[in-house]
């Protein structure tokens, strides 16, 4: 797994609950030294064992856990270039939807050796989508559900998620649009100089 | 072939374009075009005072204008912020013109300077996606640079924590502290030889530091030749080592291994066509009894035996003994004779 996923992990665990709480979930996991190197690649066996230790740390749940990552990667300052990267895909949030497909190739073109998982959109009448994940790491459905709900906020768009889960373990968010234009939602500046 | 479409077409095809009149006036303005002067009536103005054409040179009327069609030009649009632009211009068959403007490499500048949305662009423009490029690159290249140097710091302490003298291959003064720390703390008998080579400095300095280099190396192979495999040979200085000999019962143990290693260093060393002669003084202290000693202790016992061999005519071991102390307070300074023979 790349590193990138793996030290997002980790900045989640930091920024959120301290790094005590990190170096345990490291200890747990088996990490050593306890930090991982966002440009370097690890094994991928690696990445479900600090979900598995972050979720027995925090006495949650995995998918709860995975929500809050979702939640966390385009909320915290320290990953504000996620959430800018993010709208860059498009000007409204079904245009932000529809950007989805491309996510796994966008990240590749930033870095080269970065394989996302694949998401696939499909939309239905009415402002109905879903969103068809298909991961490696079980619960990335979860954490894209975390995603979601904060750029709907961030476009300013009332949308109602709901996660479905296939016995093959394909995870599907499926989304309804409420309302588009519910609140003015949050200022992106495409010329603004990442910090 | 003649197409009829309406000025709201090239609005939407390209947002940052200008249609002029045959005369060269201003006859519609694109909604991006206008965002780079939003207080400004450019409809009615002429093209040449408006903007000034930086490449091809020279371009100051309306026939020269007329002439750059389908060139690219370079543009600036003249008053604040004054912004650089590439350019294309058209014609029809009533003289009439279109003019389309790009903010070339200078995109990023243009975006901040006047506030653009994705909106500001056309659908199939690429500046969104180079926008995205740019940033997504930028923070990857920030987190590499940001491993590069941790990578630095962490090489860099290795470096320093490695045990190993990387000129010569001999241990470093790292690794003889711990074996020296070992042998005290277990309180066995050992001895302790400082070797300090004579005339070093000449050939360094005469014939420069790839000879003093090569000496150095040929010197460390014939220490580490000349002692016992579960001897330790450092090299703790410029043209200073130390061998730590465990478990030595007598002293005509240490006579012996002194007397091969200065016998084998006084050979002389060929390099590019010069005998570099140097030789070798060596302190030995003999410790029988480590209870008192410390580190430091024997390092300055070895040094004073050193500094006495040093005096009396280097190229000789001495071994220490308390009287010495005495004599190397108020001996005077070594002088001696250049190391360096031309081969001529």
């Amino acid at each position: 797994m790349h590193g990138l996923i793996n030290h997002s992990f980790q900045s989640f665990m930091r920024d959120s609950y301290g790094e005590r709480a990190w170096l345990e979930v490291a200890a747990r996991a088996g990490i050593t030294p306890p930090s991982f190197e966002a440009m370097l690649s690890y094994d991928d066996a690696i990445t479900p064992a600090v979900l598995n230790a972050m979720a027995l740390v925090l006495r949650r749940s995995s998918d709860e856990v995975m929500e809050d990552i979702g939640t966390y990667l385009v909320t915290h300052p320290n990953t504000e270039a996620v959430r800018r990267l993010l709208r860059f895909g498009g000007m409204n949030f079904e245009d932000f939807l529809y950007s989805l497909d491309d996510l796994p190739d966008r990240a590749r073109m930033a870095v080269s050796d970065l394989r996302l998982p694949a998401i696939e959109l499909h939309s239905h009448e009415a402002g109905r989508y879903s969103l068809i994940c298909e991961s490696p790491i079980a619960g990335f459905g979860h954490l894209m559900m975390g995603v979601l709900r904060v750029m709907a906020d961030d476009y300013g768009t009332l949308a109602v998620l709901d996660l479905e889960q296939s016995e093959t373990g394909r995870e599907t968010v499926q989304i309804q649009l409420i309302e588009t234009d519910y609140s003015n939602g949050r200022v992106f500046d495409l010329g603004a100089r990442a910090s | 072939m003649t197409y009829a479409f309406s000025p709201t077409v090239l609005d939407v095809l390209c947002p940052m374009h200008l249609t002029l009149d045959a005369g060269g006036v201003i006859t519609h303005v694109g909604p991006t075009t206008q965002k780079l002067r939003p207080d400004l009536t450019l409809v009615g103005r002429e093209f040449l005072e408006t903007f000034q054409v930086m490449r091809p040179r020279g371009i100051t009327t309306l026939d020269q204008l007329w002439e750059t069609r389908h060139i690219k030009l370079h543009l600036e649009m003249k008053g604040n912020p004054p912004a650089r632009l590439k350019g294309i211009l058209v014609t029809d068959s009533t003289g009439a013109a279109i003019v389309n403007l790009s903010f070339g490499i200078s995109i990023l500048d243009g975006v901040r300077d006047y506030a653009l949305t994705n909106a500001d662009f056309a659908a199939t423009d690429l500046a969104i996606e180079m926008l995205y490029l740019v940033e997504a690159k930028s923070a990857a290249m920030e987190a590499s640079r940001k491993l590069n140097l941790r990578l630095q710091g962490a090489k860099i302490a290795a470096e320093e924590q490695a045990f190993t003298d990387t000129l010569t291959g001999l241990k470093n003064r790292r690794e003889l502290d711990q074996v020296l720390e070992r042998l005290l703390a277990a309180n066995v008998r050992f001895a302790v030889m400082h070797i300090d080579l004579d005339y070093f400095k000449a050939v360094n300095d005469s014939l420069g530091h790839a000879a003093g280099d090569h000496v150095l190396r040929v010197v460390a192979k014939a220490m580490i030749e000349e002692t016992r495999a579960t001897d330790t040979v450092a090299r703790v200085g410029g043209d200073e080592f130390t061998v730590i000999l465990p478990e030595v019962g007598e002293i005509d143990v240490l006579e012996r291994i002194g007397r091969r290693i200065i016998d084998r260093i006084k050979v002389p060393i060929p390099f590019n066509g010069h005998q570099c002669e140097i030789s070798a003084s060596i302190g030995t202290v003999w410790i029988q009894n480590s209870k008192s000693a410390t580190r430091e202790t024997v390092m300055e016992d070895a040094d004073i035996a050193l500094y006495a061999s040093k005096n009396e005519g280097r190229a000789r071991q001495t071994f220490y003994s308390p009287e010495l102390r005495k004599t190397a307070n108020n001996a005077a300074p070594i002088k001696g004779r250049g190391g360096i023979k031309s081969q001529a």
